[in-house]
């Protein structure tokens, strides 16, 4: 994608996420403060600006639309304000927004009509406007300010078709003058040379009026052009000097009379309605109009600083950089571990090589920090989903989030956002029960949804826990039962177990498909992506108490530690994170069931065994047990033993995925992945759930 | 036409029209040259477990993991033991490598489109990857399809067992 497009689709999208946390948070408060309406207003604009540079005109003039309002609220500050549908209609505009951008994203056209949303926003304001202008006497501040200001942007949007250039001058000194332009006698036309004169003005000059007023339609205005002069008064940033060099470029300009006066009101010619209300109020709005300004740039600077200590990077270059490191991994081992080098008495060789190891392994965990990533952005989001879901389904819920510092590798973030909103989504339709029925059973109206990440041991854990009526057993049964799953004696399986089923494909105990749920397609769709990233999901529940869901991700998905094993002339690893205990089993250790199936006894329980290279037809001399070594591996559901001829020792390795030809010829289960050893040869990694699924 | 684009008309004609001729068993076959990205002679090979007989597990090529193929009992002949003549050839296409291990490597032939017949309609199974026959002064040459070469799925293995 061209960089120009990437950078506004992840600009704006950025923008976007920070807009709709500040509605939330102002949408809690009940109100909007002035940092929130500045900050509203600010992203409103740039989105705005860069909208238009992308051609991307139905968002332009939507944040167009959007900023009007915030300006009416930041200059305006009126104090009937409904926060919350304010909010709604917010969150739908961004919500358009944020579609048009995807479209741009994935390579379309961003073809959606803003028409709609725009006349509401226009309505909106219309309306916020009439609520707050019928109250109050002449006394009152905000409404004669609101004469000034809508009455004067008028014209100026008359003339130039854009109302932002009020804003730009707020933060500079506005100078007030008072033009008289005669033009030489036979020149002609001397309206349009007017109207010339205010186009070329029109990029200095912040509010103007002139008079004759009406100079494009009116024939009569010539007349009065040519007798008294086209006479202009306007505020402007510009100083005396410069405005005079201005206006002296007029064509066929015989005679110029610049004045600058103190405020518009020395103007005869200015709308006299206001005169009365002008004097105290003008010097007043210049005022606010000031310390808003220098409030302004006070709060640019600290936000600046913030900005100097992050950097976006493009994630392909930290990609590229992993690999690199990965490499130097590879390399590192085959040099120390170098076969030439064998059985060597090497101390300084031997010193300086352990000086490279520390650096290197330090390199890695350094780059692999870089890749991860707060969860913080993927918790907020899940705020605006609790919200507009309580809305619709008129539940109550609270959403806590704890632990959202907790970072995770930048792969992964983008495969748990969505099961994460799922889950939660659930909780809400289905766990939490709308507030009577809640306070029913004694709970607080309010339900709670705890959205949990901690670390532990080499995984992230998630938790997301709610307090509604948690599964239905009975029925996660009955469903189960329909949909034939069952394959054990009902009575022999736990609680964990029936609650697994819900995660089959096309499990749902809804009795019809609402707009939220009911296909049975999330929660496979939820277990689909978390494997994806090696993870896995547990739930669990009490009746009427609540229920709680669990992701576990690995944290590293590159380069882990593996132990090294051989079997026949075959070399395998298997993680060390999965690797329990390794022993040699002595006969004593071995049962053999009636089944034929070979157990070991361990510390006084049992687990199966499986030989490897039976499983994988290897050949090997090492047939007997007690010839070869039993791994102990543990996966989620049950501790297995691996047996095979030697370990060969510890070893940093770096995952290679199996390449795509092999994949799709054949599904072997139980391999994930190839990585290369120190002397260049290749193991394979053994993956213990992957095993375990072939022998169940 | 620019004279960037004129330079890539030029290569593109380069390498259409040439093939890589190998034998294995004293037939001659060929695969279009634009798929090759390197030969190379016999390496260690890591077996992989529960692939067909003809995988033979894959290879480390300057870090990269190549699955490599047997070539003669991809075509149902006999194992032949590797030597040192034996090579491999390293195909690419749709962002999959592909190791083609065989008896030895020939020359690259000019076959143009017309000197090209399509195969025999013999069992459609042994036909697959024969795209088509080409006609060299010295005999004919069994143009492979590397494309079927690559994207073989399960249901195709399992039909030619």
């Amino acid at each position: 994608m061209d960089p120009m497009m990437e950078m506004f689709v992840f600009e704006s999208n950025q923008n976007l996420e920070q807009l709709e946390q500040i509605l939330i948070q102002s949408e809690k408060n009940g109100s909007f403060s002035t940092d929130e309406i500045n900050d509203i207003f600010r992203i409103m604009h740039t989105l705005k600006g860069s909208a238009a540079m992308m051609v991307v005109n139905e968002v332009a003039a939507l944040a167009h639309a959007m900023e009007d309002i915030f300006f009416y609220l930041r200059e305006n500050k009126p104090e009937h304000v409904d926060c919350s549908s304010l909010v709604d209609m917010i969150l739908d505009a961004a919500d358009f927004i944020k579609k048009e951008i995807d479209k741009l994203d994935a390579g379309e056209k961003a073809d959606g009509a803003a028409e709609e949303l725009i006349a509401l926003t226009k309505k909106t304001l219309a309306n916020l406007k009439q609520a707050n202008e019928g109250i109050g006497a002449a006394a009152d501040e905000s409404t004669s300010k609101k004469k000034i200001l809508p009455g004067n942007i008028e014209p100026i949007a008359a003339l130039r078709g854009k109302a932002d250039v009020a804003v730009i001058d707020l933060d500079e000194p506005v100078n007030v003058f008072q033009a008289l332009i005669i033009y030489q006698p036979d020149c002609e036309m001397e309206n349009i040379r007017a109207y010339t004169v205010l186009n070329n003005l029109k990029n200095y000059i912040a509010e103007e009026h002139h008079y004759p007023a009406d100079i494009l339609e009116d024939e009569t205005s010539i007349d009065v052009i040519r007798k008294q002069g086209f006479s202009l008064c306007f505020t402007t940033s510009k100083d005396y000097d410069e405005v005079l060099e201005l206006l002296n470029q007029t064509i066929f300009l015989k005679d110029l009379k610049l004045v600058q006066l103190l405020d518009v009101t020395q103007w005869e010619h200015w709308k006299t309605e206001e005169k009365a209300a002008l004097p105290a109020d003008l010097v007043e709005k210049k005022d606010v109009q000031k310390v808003e300004a220098s409030k302004t740039i006070k709060k640019a600077e600290p936000k600046e600083n913030a900005h100097q200590s992050m950097i976006s990077v493009n994630v392909g270059k930290l990609d590229i950089l992993m690999d690199l490191v990965g490499e130097l991994v590879i390399a590192e081992a085959m040099v120390t571990q170098n076969p030439d080098l064998h059985g060597l008495e090497l101390e300084n060789f031997n010193k300086a090589a352990r000086q490279l190891k520390k650096i290197s392994s330090e390199l890695q965990d350094g780059v692999m920090a870089i890749r991860m990533v707060p969860l913080t952005g993927t918790f907020q989001k899940m705020n605006r989903i609790v919200r507009d879901m309580s809305q619709k389904l008129n539940k109550t819920v609270e959403l806590h989030l704890v632990g959202e510092e907790t970072e995770v590798d930048k792969n992964v973030i983008e495969h748990i956002s969505d099961p994460l909103m799922h889950v939660i989504r659930n909780s809400i339709d289905h766990g939490i029960e709308l507030p009577e029925d809640r306070q029913k059973v004694g709970k607080p109206a309010a339900g709670n949804i705890i959205l949990e990440a901690k670390n532990a041991g080499s995984e992230v854990v998630i938790n997301i826990v709610d307090d509604g009526k948690g599964f239905n057993r009975e029925k996660i049964l009955e469903k189960a039962r329909a949909n034939h799953l069952i394959h054990k004696n009902e009575a022999d399986l736990t609680d964990r177990e029936i609650y697994a089923f819900v995660f089959a494909p096309g499990f749902s105990t809804n009795e019809k498909v609402t707009e939220f749920s009911g296909r049975g397609v999330g929660m496979d769709v939820v277990m689909k992506n978390i494997n994806a990233v090696g993870g896995n999901i547990l739930a669990n529940s009490e009746p009427g108490k609540g229920c709680s869901i669990t992701f576990k991700i690995p944290l590293t998905l590159a380069i882990i530690t593996g132990m090294n094993i051989r079997i026949g002339r075959a070399r395998y690893t298997i993680p060390i994170a999965s690797i329990r205990e390794s022993f040699k089993p002595s006969p004593k250790d071995i049962i053999i069931d009636p089944d034929g199936n070979e157990m070991v006894m361990v510390r006084g329980k049992c687990h199966p065994v499986v030989r490897l290279h039976e499983l994988y037809h290897i050949d090997t001399a090492v047939k007997e047990f007690t010839e070869g070594i039993m791994v102990m591996v543990k996966t989620e559901k049950m501790i297995l033993g691996l047996f095979a001829d030697e370990l060969l020792g510890q070893q940093q390795i770096v995952v290679k995925p199996i390449p795509s030809f092999i994949k799709n010829i054949s599904k072997t289960l139980g391999i994930t992945g190839c990585t290369l050893l120190g002397d260049g040869s290749i193991s394979l990694i053994l993956d213990s759930v992957g095993i375990v699924n072939r022998i169940i | 036409m620019t004279v960037a684009e004129d330079i890539m008309e030029i290569d593109e004609d380069t390498q259409k029209d040439k093939y890589l001729t190998f034998f294995i068993k004293g037939e001659i076959y060929g695969i279009d040259i634009r798929l090759v990205t390197e030969i190379i002679g016999i390496q260690p090979i890591t077996e992989v477990p529960e692939v067909p007989a003809y995988v033979k597990g894959i290879i480390n090529l300057r870090g990269r993991i190549i699955p490599v193929m047997d070539m003669r009992l991809r075509f149902k002949k006999d194992f032949l033991a590797y030597t040192d003549r034996t090579c491999v050839i390293v195909i690419e296409a749709h962002d999959m490598s592909l190791g083609l291990i065989v008896d030895g490597v020939s020359e690259v032939l000019t076959i143009p489109e017309p000197e090209i017949v399509p195969p025999p309609e013999f069992k459609a199974t042994q036909n697959k990857y024969i795209r088509g026959i080409g006609k060299t002064g010295t005999g004919v040459t069994l143009l492979l399809d590397c494309d079927k070469l690559l994207n073989e799925k399960d249901e195709n293995v399992l039909m030619n067992l």
